[in-house]
């Protein structure tokens, strides 16, 4: 450590005003108080002693609440894989080449998310002369959990720079962003690229080899949507899918645990849940906008089984809560701290919202089979609009009471 | 009708170095300041006294010429040693090399018959020139209160709950005739109400429990239920263009005695405290103190903080450097300034936290006393987390909201998310438990200073 210290120290006056690489300083810093706390003590007046608490551990923090949905998604891709092609049917079998599949398949994405996103972030100090924001530690991770793990990694690439220098650095970093930045990295993919990232053929990693015949990729949400399109009832739709790779695949515990195909972190709500717990254990996320997440996302499943027209409607509310993304959705990006709403009756409208709006983007529109993507986006937008109201409701009880 | 009010929210800083409920006697301290910095809100000192003076305990050493009736008066008699000025000639101590034995100026002499059909001018009149007005403080913006203005209500806050902070039923023993006269007084200066605001969680100070006319509330709850904003916000929150006054019970005291026994007696028990200090005990010296005594070979380490005040809102000062007019207490502290290998991803017990994220352990241990030293632990960032600084202030506002809105100098905003209610040491705790890192208490000051003088 000592000798690492003192390396730095030596190469510090370099980046300092007049070092030859001053327009650097930055990057230097960032790496320096990576390996280091810095040294700063707090000024002559005001707190004389500060919480042990930064936003590099509260974003650390967030990370490691990711990493079951990231292992139980890299097996899951290989687990899909070797389904689909035939190989192995059981959940356990062939447990090491599945692994090594999912990790061959998922890591580079990580990388390369990392990578591009890093690049920008860095770019952005040196230019702007601002410190290197944490934030990207979060992004770099969220971007390969919602994508397929068949997407090209000039993809990924792509709509992670699109993502951090559109919705995040134009507004000034981290903290100043209106939009969740994982998440427009999404839609980006999603408008520009809809073949690589929509339909039945991208959540499944086939490779080189052909699937077993008549295997079909279609996502839970693509088979409920189509079973009321098609009038029959979805539980039983579900029940049936893909019959030739063995039985009950989309059951419910299946879609549950997250056996089943989709992008690579999504598909576990189970994994999400424990995600969920690091989060509200540790404080980092809001309960309560998971909360109303999910239970907004449930009421809505009640009130389209009241006015059920078709048998999408009619499906179990309970249906909603584990298909498609909307756990991950709910756990990890709608409680961005940034981009969500900031005050405490806000949070509870806002997730509330994500989860009714999701429901209803699933069920009633035609072309999109997942809502939980367009429903943060949207909420995102309107959370500033609902925090003007709660902020505004704090500031008449203040003037009321002046009055009486 | 007096008040029970149950506090949830806030935080209690749990250090090691609590005083002993013992006074001990340290050398006797030689020079004595007052710094016109500690004034907030003083706009231009004129110093009526040169080097070499001498002056006797009441004298009058320097007045504001924004408000030139209320005299800044001298802790001690002995020699005016040294106007020490900064920058552009900025006054910033007057030192006073103390008498043995303190002589004190004689102001006219009140029995307690007597202060019951005392009127609000002969009072004015004492207090101002008694040299204990600075102890009123104005809200809103928490500046020495102006003696024209009639208040809605005088509040005093009888307990502190910050950080170490001295036990005030210990400090006041003894003092019950004082304080009594002291609220007597108070209330001829406002048409309203004083109240007295005491401790739910303990026993209650003896020097409270017989005081009469005024309005005795009760707080429970964490820190910040002892700061007299948060109380005011509760009982009678002041609103724009509204005026009330705080002052500490030791000023209460203050009151009282120059009232009854006709001097300015500015001696006080101080507590010496946290986690650096051999002896943490009380002792008995007079406002503005050098602590030089009380510091030297009373240090674990050389190396170490000494905080005039608490480590929430107090002031760094030298080792010879000198105890504000406000303090109380003394705090010392490690300074902070060193790295830490992966400081920000290693778990930790030793350090505290209010948050629970990764690694952070010391909610475990909620009763765990900490020693706590000068560091950041982070760098500033813009505001990410929410939420936090809600659940540490037990008041009706919105803080990061206000901070925002005097970071932008928005006037209307500021007015209208409650910045009136505020004095730096109601938001010291989000400056504590900030993910950011920001300065709020500066930031608030800097809002503060806008509306005030806009």
């Amino acid at each position: 450590m000592k000798f690492l210290r003192e390396l730095l120290d030596k190469q510090k006056p370099l980046f300092h005003k007049g070092g030859k690489l001053e327009n650097l300083y930055y990057l230097f810093e960032a790496g320096e108080t990576f390996m280091f706390s810095p040294n700063h003590t707090n000024g002559i007046k005001g707190a004389q002693v500060k919480d042990a608490i930064d936003l590099k551990r509260m974003m650390i923090t967030v990370v490691v609440a990711m990493i079951p949905c990231l292992l139980f998604g890299m097996y899951n891709t290989g687990h899909q894989h070797f389904l689909a092609v035939g190989e192995t049917a059981g959940l356990w079998e062939d447990f090491g080449p599945k692994m090594l599949l999912g990790l061959q398949l998922v890591l580079p994405i990580v990388i390369v998310a990392y990578a591009a996103g890093g690049l920008v972030e860095a770019a952005f100090a040196v230019i702007r002369k601002h410190p290197i924001n944490e934030g990207f530690l979060v992004t770099g991770m969220l971007i390969p959990l919602v994508v397929p793990a068949s997407l090209p990694l000039w993809q990924v690439a792509l709509a992670t720079i699109f993502a951090v220098v559109i919705a995040k650095e134009v507004f000034g970093g981290t903290g100043m962003n209106i939009l969740n930045v994982a998440m427009t990295a999404r839609a980006f993919l999603y408008f520009a690229y809809p073949a690589q990232i929509s339909g039945d053929q991208v959540w499944t990693y086939l490779g080189d080899k052909a699937p077993v015949d008549g295997f079909s990729g279609a996502t839970a949400l693509a088979v409920a949507y189509n079973a009321g399109v098609d009038g029959e009832q979805v539980s039983t739709a579900l029940a049936s899918h893909n019959s030739v790779l063995g039985d009950g695949l989309f059951s419910f515990v299946n879609l549950f645990v997250g056996w089943i195909p989709g992008s690579i972190g999504e598909t576990s709500t189970l994994m999400a849940l424990i995600g969920a717990a690091i989060l509200i254990g540790t404080g980092v996320a809001s309960w309560k906008i998971i909360v109303s997440g999910f239970a907004g996302a449930y009421l809505m499943g009640l009130i389209m089984n009241a006015f059920a027209v078709n048998e999408y409607m009619a499906m179990g509310p309970e249906y909603h809560l584990v298909m498609g993304g909307l756990a991950f959705g709910v756990v990890f990006m709608a409680t961005d701290p940034v981009s969500a709403s900031q005050t405490e009756t806000g949070k509870w409208i806002y997730g509330l919202l994500i989860g009714v709006l999701t429901v209803i983007i699933r069920v009633t529109n035609p072309a999109y089979p997942e809502g939980i993507m367009l429903a943060v986006l949207l909420m995102n937008v309107f959370a500033p609009l609902i925090d003007f109201y709660v902020v505004k409701a704090n500031k008449k009880r203040r003037l009321q009471r002046a009055t009486v | 009708m007096s008040k029970l009010v149950k506090l949830k929210k806030g935080f209690d800083i749990k250090l090691v170095g609590k005083a002993e409920k013992k006074i001990v006697d340290f050398l006797p301290v030689q020079t004595f300041a007052i710094k016109p910095t500690d004034f907030i809100g003083m706009q231009r000192p004129k110093v009526v006294v040169n080097e070499g003076d001498i002056v006797k305990a009441g004298a009058p050493l320097l007045f504001d010429k924004a408000m030139d009736q209320v005299l800044y008066v001298s802790p001690v008699s002995g020699e005016i040693v040294e106007i020490k000025r900064g920058e552009k000639r900025k006054l910033l101590e007057i030192k006073i090399l103390a008498d043995k034995e303190i002589s004190f100026e004689s102001f006219q002499k009140y029995s307690e018959q007597e202060l019951k059909s005392l009127s609000k001018q002969d009072a004015l009149a004492q207090l101002t020139k008694g040299g204990v007005w600075p102890q009123f403080i104005q809200r809103p913006f928490g500046i020495v209160a102006n003696p024209s203005d009639s208040p809605k209500a005088i509040f005093v806050s009888g307990f502190d709950t910050h950080p170490l902070a001295p036990d005030l039923s210990f400090t006041l023993k003894g003092m019950e005739r004082f304080f009594q006269a002291g609220i007597d007084v108070l209330k001829k200066l406002t048409t309203g109400i004083v109240h007295l605001n005491v401790n739910a969680d303990s026993e209650g100070s003896s020097v409270f429990s017989k005081i009469q006319g005024a309005q005795i509330n009760s707080f429970s709850g964490p820190h910040p239920a002892g700061n007299v904003g948060v109380q005011i916000h509760h009982l009678n929150p002041v609103s724009k263009g509204e005026i009330a006054w705080t002052i500490s019970p030791f000023g209460v005291v203050q009151v009282g005695k120059l009232f009854l026994e006709g001097i300015y007696d500015a001696s006080k028990i101080i507590a010496i405290t946290g986690s650096e200090a051999k002896i943490t005990a009380y002792t008995k010296t007079y406002l503005g103190a050098c602590v030089d005594k009380f510091v030297a070979g009373n240090l674990v380490k050389e190396h170490t903080r000494v905080i005039s005040g608490n480590v929430l809102t107090g002031e760094k000062i030298n080792k010879d450097g000198y105890l504000g007019y406000y303090h109380n207490q003394i705090t010392l502290i490690p300074e902070g300034d060193y790295y830490e290998f992966l400081g920000w991803m290693k778990p930790t017990a030793s350090k505290l936290s209010y948050h629970r994220a990764l690694g952070l352990l010391s909610f475990l241990t909620p009763n765990k006393e900490f020693v706590l030293d000068s560091n950041v632990r982070g760098e500033e960032r813009a505001f990410v987390q929410t939420g936090v600084f809600e659940s540490v202030t037990p008041m009706d506002i919105l803080p990061v909201y206000l901070l925002k809105a005097i970071l932008a100098e928005d006037y209307d905003e500021m007015e209208e998310l409650g910045i009136y209610e505020l004095v730096e040491e109601d938001l010291a705790l989000c400056e504590f438990v900030d993910v950011s890192k920001h300065p709020v208490q500066e930031i608030l000051r800097k809002g503060i200073d806008l509306i005030q003088y806009s």
